[in-house]
């Protein structure tokens, strides 16, 4: 054996190594929800799907998944519409303050979410805007906009603004350029966005707590239950959940904006 | 009644920090220089002419194109189209289209859409539509391609999908922006031919921008020639040719045979600017006669290149300057052009070659 093919072979394992660390994890998630005895017993001696028949009979975790769409839905409308305004304005018109615009949005990806969650809880408070779902979109839609906002504008940047003027020249006017020649050029981007939108708020927590009151969304109702000796095998099947309601809209996004480079929180 | 008419049109761009253009507003807030992109401009294109903006990058014609077709708002001064005031109607709300630089076609379009976009969006009927498309087709000579897409075509290609979409729409006024710049010598030499002809088979005002003077030279029945945001010359092309009234015009349409001040004198006569064309110069002997009509200088040859139909010849003069010289090869060979080289020649051109010019702002 060569110095190289040693090198190489170490590589293989220390590779492996990373991925089972990674994956195994979860793969033990999905094995469980899938096994007849549960978490009291490994290996598994058969494969059940009753828990998931469990699972869907349980009014807990049912009211908490349809909050969790709910919420994400809700939080992706609001990033979608002005995720895809922001960066049109940015992207296509010169306004005093447009530095600071794209900075303030992309900044509440960085900041803490204990720290957005508290000044929004905070802030709700203030207002007088009552803590429950419609708190929830709109703590969410604060982190979300950022992610239609990078797509939309990455996109924009490469479509030739040349585009849009050929379309006024031809005698369009802005609306008709929007809609025949800009959304057809962004609809993709918009979409890629608002999926990787929906897949951050579905599983988003700490944000959540403070500005929930007594709502439950999804990972809120598997933290709870997760020490709970009779729902813990139900939590399996709610992780699953929550893995595919993550998993598919980040892979459909990367697909959609394939040959445009930042889909994430660039 | 002209076709365009511009009256002191002025465009003022202010670049912030790091160059990018921003609107004047800002830039007095912040205090960020600015650049005179077009500089009170006075210009009329007759109804039916084809017309070149001829000048260097960054002499204004791309802006000066801009501003007539809607996409930039003159700062200063009024652009007429057929003596209507339209200096501040949105470029959809004008009898002009553009055939732009890098096309601008639209990808998720097909051929036949991008070209009926036009009247598409202004509701032409549906039948009359695909009738004009047609034609439009047909005149660019595309007929048949009508469902590809602009990616699948080639860059000669999309220049015509780009012309046809303009032209269908019969605007009165058709601006083109270095609409042949990307593409190869050869299908360059060919579109020019068949814009020209195009032109005169629609009878359509052509406003053309170019920084190649052949091709303006070429095509146009009148141009103007553009430096840093000025019209140095307007013209049909022999008459700015033969006679430019610049240095600067001599300069950049054809080549810079400059004779200033004390050279002037010693050789025309006269103190000023001159200048003379290339190929209105005469090689000949040191000891050869000079005609009582003719100026002569005496010089050395510099350099010599061997051009195939023509050598050109850079010879400094003893009073001082260089000209270039350019001779059809009736005779000559390369060798024997480039065996001159360092030969000590007297330039004999007439009298009547000698242009005084007055000096460019540069």
């Amino acid at each position: 054996m060569t110095g190289g093919a040693v090198g190489r072979a170490l590589l293989r394992i220390a590779t492996g190594a990373v991925l089972f660390f990674m994956y195994a994890p979860l793969a033990l998630v999905i094995i469980y929800a899938f096994s007849d005895t549960g978490t009291s017993a490994w290996p598994p001696t058969s494969l059940s799907l009753k828990w998931l028949e469990l699972a869907v009979a349980n009014t807990g975790l049912r009211d908490a998944f349809l909050t969790s769409i709910a919420v994400a839905l809700g939080a992706t409308a609001i990033a979608l519409v002005l995720g895809s305004l922001a960066a049109l304005a940015v992207a296509r018109h010169a306004f005093f303050g447009r530095e600071v615009v794209s900075f303030v949005l992309i900044f509440p990806i960085a900041l803490p979410g204990i720290v957005t969650g508290m000044a929004l809880s905070t802030t709700f408070a203030t207002v007088g805007l009552p803590l429950g779902v419609l708190a929830i979109i709109v703590g969410h839609a604060t982190f979300c906009i950022v992610l239609v906002y990078n797509n939309v504008l990455a996109r924009l940047r490469r479509t030739a603004a040349s585009q849009e003027e050929a379309s006024s020249d031809l005698g369009a006017d802005s609306w008709q350029s929007f809609r025949f020649i800009t959304l057809p050029a962004v609809r993709s981007a918009m979409l890629a966005g608002a999926l990787l939108a929906f897949a951050l708020s579905f599983d988003e927590v700490i944000v959540t707590i403070f500005v929930a009151g007594g709502v439950k969304t999804l990972p809120i109702w598997i933290f709870q239950s997760f020490r709970l000796a009779n729902q813990v095998s139900l939590v399996n099947v709610a992780g699953l959940v929550a893995i595919l309601l993550s998993v598919v809209p980040v892979y459909i996004a990367t697909r959609l904006t394939r040959d445009t480079g930042a889909i994430g929180r660039t | 009644m002209p076709a365009v008419r511009l009256e002191g049109l002025t465009k003022i761009f202010a670049n912030d920090a790091v160059g990018r253009r921003v609107a004047r507003t800002i830039a007095a807030a912040t205090g960020a220089p600015s650049l005179t992109a077009v500089d009170h401009i006075d210009l009329d294109v007759r109804d039916g002419e084809f017309f070149s903006m001829l000048g260097p990058s960054g002499s204004g014609k791309t802006t000066t194109l801009r501003m007539i077709a809607g996409f930039e708002l003159p700062t200063e001064g009024r652009v007429l189209l057929h003596g209507v005031d339209v200096s501040t109607q949105p470029p959809f709300q004008r009898d002009v289209n553009t055939v732009f630089q890098d096309y601008a076609l639209f990808p998720h379009m097909s051929v036949s859409d991008n070209v009926a976009y036009g009247l598409v969006v202004r509701k032409v009927p549906k039948t009359e539509r695909v009738r004009r498309v047609g034609e439009a087709l047909d005149m660019v000579r595309l007929t048949g391609f009508d469902k590809r897409r602009p990616s699948q075509l080639s860059g000669g290609q999309r220049q015509r999908v780009a012309l046809a979409r303009a032209l269908v729409n019969r605007p009165r006024v058709l601006l083109l922006d270095e609409p042949l710049g990307a593409l190869d010598l050869k299908l360059r030499e060919e579109m020019q031919i068949e814009l020209k002809a195009i032109q005169q088979q629609v009878g359509i005002t052509f406003i053309y921008v170019t920084h190649d003077q052949e091709e303006a030279l070429t095509m146009s029945d009148r141009l103007a020639v553009f430096n840093r945001g000025r019209i140095e010359q307007v013209g049909a092309p022999a008459e700015v040719y033969e006679r430019p009234a610049t240095a600067f015009v001599a300069g950049f349409v054809g080549t810079s045979n400059l004779l200033r001040d004390d050279v002037a004198r010693a050789v025309v006569g006269q103190g000023g600017t001159f200048t003379v064309r290339p190929e209105k110069i005469r090689l000949a002997e040191p000891e050869d006669p000079v005609g009582s009509d003719e100026t002569s200088a005496l010089g050395r040859i510099r350099s010599v290149v061997y051009l195939g139909p023509d050598t050109r010849f850079v010879v400094t003069l003893d009073a001082g300057a260089e000209l270039v010289v350019t001779q059809q090869n009736l005779v000559t060979s390369s060798m024997d052009a480039l065996a001159l080289e360092g030969k000590a020649v007297r330039l004999i051109w007439k009298r009547t070659h000698n242009y005084r010019v007055a000096d460019s702002a540069a």
